[in-house]
């Protein structure tokens, strides 16, 4: 881990990895803050999708995607106090590697007064070949 | 020569039974969500099964937007999965009775999948139905949506593009 995670960030992470899906899936969050969030999905076996390759199902990338984005939306300068994922886009690349840990970083690159709009992109070891990218819209509410 | 007399029904029956189990089976991620399907003649109804672990908001609380996005793809590929598949076995070109992991054909391939989220998916068991817009010989379209207590009330709808199993698609792996 490149940054040292500060009280509000030990927070949000403490926040996402209880959440219970992020905790099935064996999410964790390696670094958050003004609107960037990076969270990584070490391999399980029961999160493949055809047996006969190891190949994580993309259900499961999406899954990560859209928590990765909405940490994103929550941690941003202009920060919503909660947000709800309006819609996402996952464009799949290539099937993960079997056996590696797969890593979305996303980035909320412009919030106005209702609506965060994200990128992501996963990638496992071949960080040079992205696995998938996302784009999605989140509500912005409380502020 | 004599035409085939028509396989009885019971026997026809039990192939598309077996070969649908073998479809759902396949796929390890799908038991994890708790992904079941249900059929009635060529329909196909998805059914996320309720469990604590499928929670995103304990709050709320309310499903994971990613496992209701995971269930919809879910379900769209295995609809197109069956619909591509079922005449193929019909024409005894896939032998169900013979079908192994390994043997089992390749499942379409997402190229993209876009999730609308219409409302909080409620911590309880939901259905979702897929239409298979077109299936070419390369690409496929698919429509989704799911509901949970009224049909007309849909929490979630999705669509997606999917790359067909191509004949030579298990020689080369990837």
């Amino acid at each position: 881990m490149e940054t040292q995670l500060v009280d509000s960030e030990k927070f949000a992470k403490q926040f996402i990895e209880a959440i219970p899906h992020a905790r099935a899936l064996g999410l964790e969050l390696i670094t958050i803050g003004k609107g960037q969030a990076e969270i990584s999905m070490p391999y399980k076996p029961e999160l493949v999708g055809d047996p006969r390759n190891g190949v994580v199902h993309g259900g499961a990338v999406s899954a990560q995607m859209d928590t990765c984005c909405g940490a994103a939306v929550m941690c941003h300068p202009d920060a919503p106090a909660g947000t709800a994922t309006i819609d996402l886009r996952i464009d799949y690349m290539r099937g993960a590697n079997p056996g590696q840990t797969i890593t979305a970083k996303a980035t909320c690159y412009h919030v106005t007064r209702n609506v965060a709009f994200v990128r992501a992109v996963a990638t496992d070891e071949d960080v040079d070949n992205p696995v998938a990218t996302a784009t999605g819209a989140f509500t912005v509410e409380g502020r | 020569m004599a035409r085939a007399r028509p396989e009885p029904m019971h026997v026809v029956r039990q192939r598309r039974d077996a070969a649908f189990a073998a479809l759902v089976d396949g796929i390890p991620y799908a038991q994890f969500l708790g992904i079941t399907l249900e059929r009635r003649g060529d329909e196909l109804t998805g059914v996320l099964n309720f469990d604590d672990k499928l929670i995103g908001n304990p709050f709320l609380p309310a499903l994971h937007g990613g496992v209701i996005s995971a269930f919809l793809e879910t379900t769209a590929i295995l609809t197109l999965a069956w619909q591509h598949f079922l005449p193929l076995i019909e024409a005894g070109d896939i032998e169900v009775e013979s079908l192994t992991l390994e043997t089992i054909p390749n499942f379409p391939k997402t190229i993209d999948f876009t999730v609308d989220y219409l409302r909080t998916g409620l911590p309880r068991d939901a259905y979702a139905r897929a239409w298979v817009g077109r299936a070419g010989r390369r690409y496929a379209t698919v429509r989704v949506e799911a509901w949970q207590d009224s049909r007309s009330k849909p929490f979630a709808q999705g669509t997606g593009h999917f790359l067909m199993p191509q004949p030579r698609d298990s020689e080369t792996g990837s």
